[in-house]
């Protein structure tokens, strides 16, 4: 069936089998791979979106639900004011190993700070709770985090 | 340093392309039109012993380092990148003795080819945390040859001796102060012959050797353009199809029979083709191939399957370790043995670890193009010479008809260094059927549940001090599956019965125990099983480190006391030791309900030691804080050094708290995070890491000496703080809170 969404604010039209999740859409139809599969579960963030600026996950999100909705992905959540500083932060902090992780880590972040422009340190843990990096990142992130807080201020 | 490089054309060696001359090869590539490239090979003792088959034209350019007209410097890095930071590290050492511009270096993953051989395996590969250090006169001598040629280059235009000039940030200076950027030499120097004998600076005088340096991939990491495997698609590979394997609910078992008519008419399904494992779904996407995955019927031959079952194997385990096993090299005898009875003291325990997967973040893919005389693969490999020559054979071709893109990994952990290559075979058995372009692709679920573990071992030691309070003597039986037996590894890597990974740790350990015996029983379950960070570290570093802290008590001593007595003669090892202790504060008073516990390990040639600050509340164990120490010989690169010792910590910390896979009858439990998890983000300690400058001359290895030691510290802190050993990994937090 054909569903129409916006897409990094230019409009997109599927044609696609309705529970496809938005994941496999994004990366497979629309050829945006920024965006990771690492569970297809909603247990590790990687595959993390943001629908009208909410952090999803895209592994577990029917694409029929996203219909007439914002998507936004890594690819342009960084180009935004909010998202380049939190991509040089996170450059500066030296975060990615081996970087599989972090489009969905940045997403999470992105959205903690889009409401949250002061967060502790349990705002954090909660706010990322929902995302594994195997290589271990975590501190580099809580650091990266509160550095872009600290500039977005 | 001299580096002397032998002339290739009397090195006898049949593949040797006796048609193709020194500096063809030297200077490999037909795209050499523009620039200078430069590429060879170096083996074991650093000479260049043999120019393999060089690259055919139609390859990239392959060599080490090209210099293009604007400048550019681009390093071929032969290591797969898969977190490790090797993007990093290796142009750092080209650079260094090019004296570039560090802001222009660039980095590309070579392909599959021999004169990308590992220089100590003589195949090309990334594992043993060798890849800084089996580079480190590889890549160096790269640059200080392009360096030279550059410098003869800019000599003969200003019509001097090179020895007038020198090269400084990416500009060669003449004596008169004339002044040629590299790009504007490149291609001058590529006429030139490339010279015989080059000197490598002295490590006094390094300028980016040893500076924390920014990676040179962390751009395209932070906005989702670095390409994966996985992120191949129709864009790079036109007509790329997407295929799902169903394989054997237990190893071993095969397929009787499929039935393919609820697959029929899914959308976007195009192929089902039967593997030698399985049977594959191929569709146009990845959510189709799920989607014919999950309908598709497969009747399985389970009579040969493994009926594994882990609860029934620890038991068997355990059972076996009462008896001694084959000899190691640590032999002590029947007398030493009675001396240990009657010493005042002895503990007996036994060390329980599971089987393990590496649930590399990004789940494993092969992307294979198939045309009958040819074979492009797309892979994040730590294998390519392996992969190279069994993705030839499923092909029907020779290895040189296959060309292996390396793609960047997420994740590896020795995962994709599999000498069996499963996931390279399988995925060229269903391109060749399908006669399209396929990406295979492995679920979560597929990667948890499908093998190549940590292999199950139990342990178990008797040791006792004296009544002065030394160790009077250590009897150790280890209990577990090889890895290395059945490899193309296996006449290198066991002898006499014992697979050195079973029992490296134990036998090697620096602590000058007298009267140590070590026996090995090596088990048969059916279960595949690999390496996996840091090896057969990963599970007698817990023994011997527990063991370690258990005599201590027994002693009356202090744990990082009782370990000096013992590590006399490894000054480099104390320094380690005292240095984490010295960090961490250890002796100093800790608020009520934390305790510090420590351990110190040898791998990879590294040392590493950890310390632990624990409380333990409502039975869980909570991990505040660890300093860590590490000697790593020269260091490259201290960011990454820092990251990586950081990194290997979670890694072991995540399998110390909650890594299992077990079996009933030949099937795994577990599936996906939830049922095998991972550290998050709350959960992180507070880590310091300490670099020992040591003064060494060159590196030694960094990615995986940091996984060993965590395990040991944490259960040594638990034992401080509540008296209660823990011996079974994970940690069982229900004996904890008996405590
Ligand atoms: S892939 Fe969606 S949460 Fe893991
Ligand atoms: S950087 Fe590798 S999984 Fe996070």
């Amino acid at each position: 069936m054909a569903i129409t969404f916006q897409l990094n604010g230019k409009k997109q039209t599927l044609e696609v089998e309705a529970e496809m999740p938005l994941l496999w859409a994004l990366r497979d139809v629309v050829g945006l791979t920024g965006t990771k599969y690492g569970c297809g579960m909603a247990l590790c963030g990687a595959c993390t979106v943001h629908v009208n600026g909410e952090p999803v996950r895209a592994c577990v999100t029917p694409v029929a639900t996203v219909a007439g909705k914002n998507i936004t992905t890594i690819e342009a959540a960084v180009e935004t004011k909010l998202g380049k500083v939190v991509r040089e932060a996170w450059i500066e902090a030296q975060v990615p190993q081996c970087g599989y992780c972090q489009s969905g880590q940045i997403m999470s972040a992105t959205a903690l700070l889009s409401k949250n422009k002061k967060p502790t340190d349990a705002d954090i843990d909660t706010a990322m709770a929902g995302n594994i990096c195997r290589c271990g990142t975590y501190n580099a992130i809580r650091a990266a985090i509160k550095d872009a807080a600290q500039k977005l201020a | 340093m001299d580096i002397t490089l032998l002339k290739l054309l009397n090195t006898p060696n049949s593949s040797v392309n006796k048609g193709q001359n020194r500096r063809d090869f030297l200077k490999t590539s037909a795209l050499a039109s523009s620039g200078l490239v430069i590429g060879f090979y170096l083996s074991g003792g650093n000479k260049i012993a043999s120019a393999q088959q060089p690259p055919k034209a139609n390859a990239s350019p392959n060599a080490f380092l090209r210099i293009t007209k604007d400048g550019a410097v681009t390093v071929q890095v032969k290591h797969l990148e898969f977190g490790q930071g090797v993007m990093t590290s290796l142009p750092m050492m080209v650079a260094e003795e090019l004296d570039c511009d560090w802001t222009k270096v660039r980095a590309e993953l070579a392909p599959a080819n021999a004169v990308y051989a590992h220089t100590m395996f003589g195949m090309q590969m990334t594992g043993g945390s060798s890849s800084v250090i089996n580079s480190w006169t590889q890549m160096r001598t790269v640059g200080a040859t392009a360096r030279a040629m550059l410098v003869s280059a800019a000599a003969q235009k200003w019509k001097v001796k090179p020895e007038q000039c020198r090269a400084e940030n990416g500009v060669v200076i003449g004596p008169a102060g004339q002044r040629a950027p590299f790009g504007q030499l490149a291609d001058a120097a590529n006429k030139l012959d490339t010279p015989q004998k080059v000197t490598l600076k002295n490590t006094k005088d390094f300028k980016l050797i040893g500076k924390p340096t920014r990676r040179l991939d962390s751009a395209v990491k932070v906005n989702g353009s670095a390409m994966f495997g996985m992120d191949i698609t129709a864009k790079q590979v036109p007509n790329l199809h997407v295929a799902l394997v169903k394989r054997p609910p237990a190893f071993g078992g095969t397929v009787k029979s499929f039935n393919v008519d609820k697959v029929k008419g899914i959308p976007g399904v195009t192929h089902v083709v039967q593997t030698a494992n399985g049977v594959a779904v191929v569709a146009k996407s990845f959510w189709a191939a799920k989607t014919g995955r999950d309908a598709l019927v497969v009747e399985w031959d389970l009579e040969s399957a493994s009926k594994a079952t882990t609860a029934m194997m620890q038991a068997s385990y355990r059972e076996t370790a009462l008896k001694p096993g084959l000899p190691t090299g640590k032999v002590s005898d029947g007398a030493a043995l009675n001396n240990l009875k009657a010493a005042g003291k002895t503990v007996t325990a036994e060390f329980e670890m599971p089987y393990l997967a590496h649930a590399p973040m990004e789940p494993l893919n092969c992307t294979v193009k198939f045309d009958g005389d040819s074979c492009e693969i797309w892979v994040g490999t730590q294998f390519q010479t392996v992969d190279q020559g069994a993705a030839a054979k499923v092909a029907g071709l020779k290895p040189e008809q296959v060309k292996i893109n390396t793609m960047i990994a997420g994740g590896g952990f020795g995962r994709r260094a599999n000498p069996a290559s499963d996931y390279i075979i399988e995925a060229v058995e269903i391109a060749k059927q399908a006669k399209v372009p396929v990406k295979t692709v492995w679920t979560r679920e597929d990667d948890i549940k499908g093998g190549y573990y940590r292999p199950m071992f139990v342990h178990r030691v008797t040791a006792g001090v004296d009544a002065a309070g030394k160790i009077a003597g250590w009897d150790h039986t280890i209990v577990g599956q090889s890895i290395i037996g059945g490899t193309a590894f296996e006449p290198m890597m066991v002898k006499g019965g014992i697979d050195s990974t079973s029992v490296e740790g134990v036998t090697d350990t620096p602590y000058e125990i007298p009267n140590m015996n070590v026996t090995l029983h090596t088990t048969k379950t059916g279960v595949p099983v690999l390496w996996w960070r840091s090896v057969g570290h990963t599970h007698t570093a817990f023994a011997m480190e527990s063991m370690m802290d258990d005599l201590a008590k027994q002693a009356g001593k202090d744990p990082v006391e009782f370990r000096r007595e013992y590590l006399a003669k490894h000054p480099r090892i104390l320094k380690v030791l005292n240095t984490a202790a010295e960090k961490s504060g250890w002796g100093s008073a800790l608020p009520t309900g934390r305790a510090r516990g420590i351990a110190v390990h040898e791998s990879f040639g590294s040392v590493c030691a950890h310390v632990a600050e624990v409380s333990v509340e409502k039975g869980q164990i909570k991990v505040h804080r660890v300093t860590s120490a590490i000697d790593c010989g020269l260091a490259v690169n201290p960011l990454s050094i820092v990251a990586q010792v950081e990194g290997a910590m979670v890694f072991g910390l995540s399998a110390a708290l909650y890594g299992k896979v077990t079996l009933k009858d030949g099937v795994v439990d577990q599936s996906n995070f939830h049922d095998y998890p991972m550290l998050r983000l709350a959960e992180m300690p507070k880590i310091d890491v300490h670099i020992i400058d040591s003064g060494a001359s060159s590196p030694t290895g960094v990615g995986e000496p940091g996984t060993p030691p965590i395990a040991p510290a944490v259960a040594n802190a638990v034992f401080a703080l509540t008296g209660k050993r823990l011996r079974t990994l994970p940690f069982n937090l229900d004996e904890v809170s008996k405590a």
